[in-house]
């Protein structure tokens, strides 16, 4: 009696430790797969990495391993990220307000969150599609302006639904006190806003991170180009079709190059998610707790 | 709750001696506040129909595909040949679920079991270092993805993982034998979806885990459960649609991935028979022909239903596992 209670003690004992050594294997494996992209990236980028590349557009032959640099690329893409935050933010920061400030309807703010989840879930290469149609009907060629849009649609989610997370937060009181001062609702945004800042410097940060890094929108509505971005109307190129056009040569100067050029985005990226973490603390000081 | 709340009682309502004198100033205020209302509540009117938007306008350029061939004939038609008309997406679909499977077969338990390992197993320390570390795999572009599949996935499949499976498994099992020894295939391909969706379908467990309410595994340590027989309980008790939700969302991330996958899986239309196999999926069909599109009647239209039927694919398992969520967010908990 006492000995199959002692047993299955053990069992469950044994349980609990396998399972525990699982999750942690599971960890441990997502960690070091985590390190052994950002190693491999930057070990093979490292090499070809040259003041060059950061500095000059591509000279003609460049896709054959002539001279010149990705220069175009990066102001592209970051000519394309600022746009698509910008319009994305113009878009989500007023919607969001809307759910928060304005309607007390609980099927609309429902109905909005769950698009904008859905929206977060649909393939950028969708969006890019859209916007390729969009293009048709307006008779736009590959632009600027058209690679913006496409992007837009890809960021709006993550910007609007940060900002709502970061709103939801706010203290009840405060809404209660600005307005028993008699404020409207339209003056009662100005304090929100100067509560959620931090926030919203975060929901940001992270749209332009996700803007930077995404190709598969822009692909059919930016184009490319070897010249700088000089107008909305022109085609731009960006970092990661820039890598993924290096890597498909069969030239392996010009694939090391990609592999430059994803260390310069993966940097990119790097240096925006930890601004974004940074943020959330750095700029509270108008924060009521 | 209606219409009204704090704010208009105090701006617009009647105290109880005289009413208030409505100065120009209090009436510029209220109607900038109105201006601002209808503006607001038209974006977000927008916003609650871009998805349809996106939609309705995918379907008009589909329109004359539509007219030209039945829905079936494009579903089931095997060959993909746009100067002969023949527009079939059969072996793309296919080519999208076999990597997509072969990613979740990857990736669901070490993703889960990750997830529950922050919601229930660690010290709040230790989990502000590892969620940004999740935050920062699942920020890495998808290119980049695809470069880490070129140079380690891809080579790692071609120099051990072929070689090994020709000497052991794919003498005797079709589905391990070596038929392509390039390494571009279903396996890389699959490999290197599973790494991109790991983050989230961790951080969606993570999430879900934690909204169910304390008191549940309180109760069962307190009865003596070990710490993981009061996790199967929490998890059987609520969270597993949750969890589910979390896999759905991630088959959707994975089956809608494109560039990492164009990079890694080979791109040969074809019905794959074996790991090594080459597979050709549907995002990239889209993102590989958009060159040529202009050249061939009916191709941009085909293109277009390409990105139409992802889409819808994406929605039906999106808008179910996300009303999965605002249920269990609702019920909280039994």
């Amino acid at each position: 009696m006492k000995r199959k209670a002692i047993s299955r003690n053990w069992r469950r004992k044994a349980e609990e430790r396998c399972f525990t050594i699982l999750m942690w294997l599971s960890v441990l494996t997502a960690t070091v797969l985590l390190g052994l992209i950002l190693l491999i990236v930057t070990w093979r980028g490292i090499g070809a990495l040259s003041w060059e590349m950061l500095t000059q557009v591509p000279t003609g032959a460049f896709y054959l391993g002539g001279k010149g640099g990705i220069l175009n690329a990066i102001t592209g893409s970051l000519a394309l990220a600022t746009g698509a935050t910008l319009l994305a933010l113009f878009l989500a920061v007023p919607l969001v307000l809307y759910l928060h400030v304005y309607t007390r309807n609980a099927r609309i703010t429902q109905l909005i969150r769950l698009t904008l989840d859905v929206m977060w879930g649909i393939p950028s290469i969708v969006y890019g599609a859209f916007g390729f149609s969009l293009m048709l009907y307006l008779g736009l060629r590959a632009s600027l302006l058209a690679g913006i849009i496409a992007l837009a649609l890809v960021v709006l989610p993550i910007l609007a639904r940060t900002f709502d997370e970061v709103l939801s937060l706010t203290p009840r009181e405060l809404y209660e006190v600005t307005f028993s001062l008699g404020a409207t609702r339209f003056e009662s945004i100005g304090i929100l806003l100067r509560q959620t800042i931090p926030g919203l410097v975060t929901a940001i940060l992270l749209a332009f991170g996700r803007g930077i890094g995404d190709a598969a929108s822009v692909l059919f509505t930016a184009g490319y180009t070897n010249n700088m971005p000089e107008s909305l109307f022109r085609p731009v190129a960006s970092l990661p079709l820039a890598i993924f056009f290096q890597l498909g040569t069969p030239f392996a100067t010009v694939q090391a190059r990609a592999y430059a050029a994803a260390l310069v985005l993966t940097a990119l990226i790097l240096i925006i998610s930890l601004a974004a973490q940074l943020s959330l603390t750095r700029f509270s000081r108008h924060v009521i707790r | 709750m209606t219409e009204q709340s704090v704010g208009e009682v105090v701006t617009t309502g009647q105290p109880a001696q005289a009413p208030p004198k409505r100065t120009q100033a209090s009436r510029w205020r209220q109607s900038k506040d109105w201006i601002a209302r209808q503006l607001f509540g038209l974006l977000a009117l927008v916003a609650a129909l871009m998805i349809l938007i996106v939609a309705a306008t995918l379907s008009t350029r589909v329109w004359p595909l539509w007219q030209a061939y039945s829905l079936w004939d494009l579903l089931t038609g095997q060959t993909w040949a746009p100067h002969r008309g023949l527009f079939g997406y059969a072996n793309f679909m296919v080519g999208s679920m076999a990597v997509t499977l072969l990613a979740l077969a990857f990736v669901v338990a070490p993703a889960v079991l990750s997830g529950i390992f922050l919601a229930e197993y660690t010290s709040s320390r230790r989990r502000a270092f590892l969620k940004p570390l999740l935050d920062l795999l699942a920020g890495i572009p998808s290119v980049v993805y695809g470069l880490w599949g070129v140079l380690f996935v891809v080579s790692v499949t071609r120099d051990y993982i072929g070689p090994w499976a020709e000497q052991t498994l794919g003498q005797h099992i079709a589905f391990f034998s070596r038929t392509n020894p390039s390494g571009y295939g279903l396996l890389a391909g699959g490999f290197v979806l599973a790494v991109m969706v790991f983050p989230f379908i961790t951080s969606i467990t993570d999430e879900v885990m934690r909204n169910i309410p304390q008191a549940q595994r309180e109760a069962a340590l307190a009865l003596g459960a070990t710490r993981w027989e009061a996790t199967k309980c929490v998890v059987l008790h609520g969270g597993l649609p949750g969890i589910f939700a979390a896999i759905v969302l991630g088959i959707s991330r994975a089956f809608g991935e494109t560039l990492a996958i164009m990079m890694v899986a080979g791109n040969v239309a074809q019905f794959p028979r074996s790991l090594f196999d080459a597979v050709y999926p549907l995002p990239a069909l889209i993102a590989n022909n958009y060159g040529e599109i202009m050249s061939v009647p009916l191709y941009e239209s085909a293109l277009m239903g390409a990105a139409l039927l992802l889409l819808v694919v994406v929605l039906l398992f999106n808008i179910g596992a996300r009303l999965v969520i605002i249920r269990l967010r609702q019920g909280g908990g039994r």
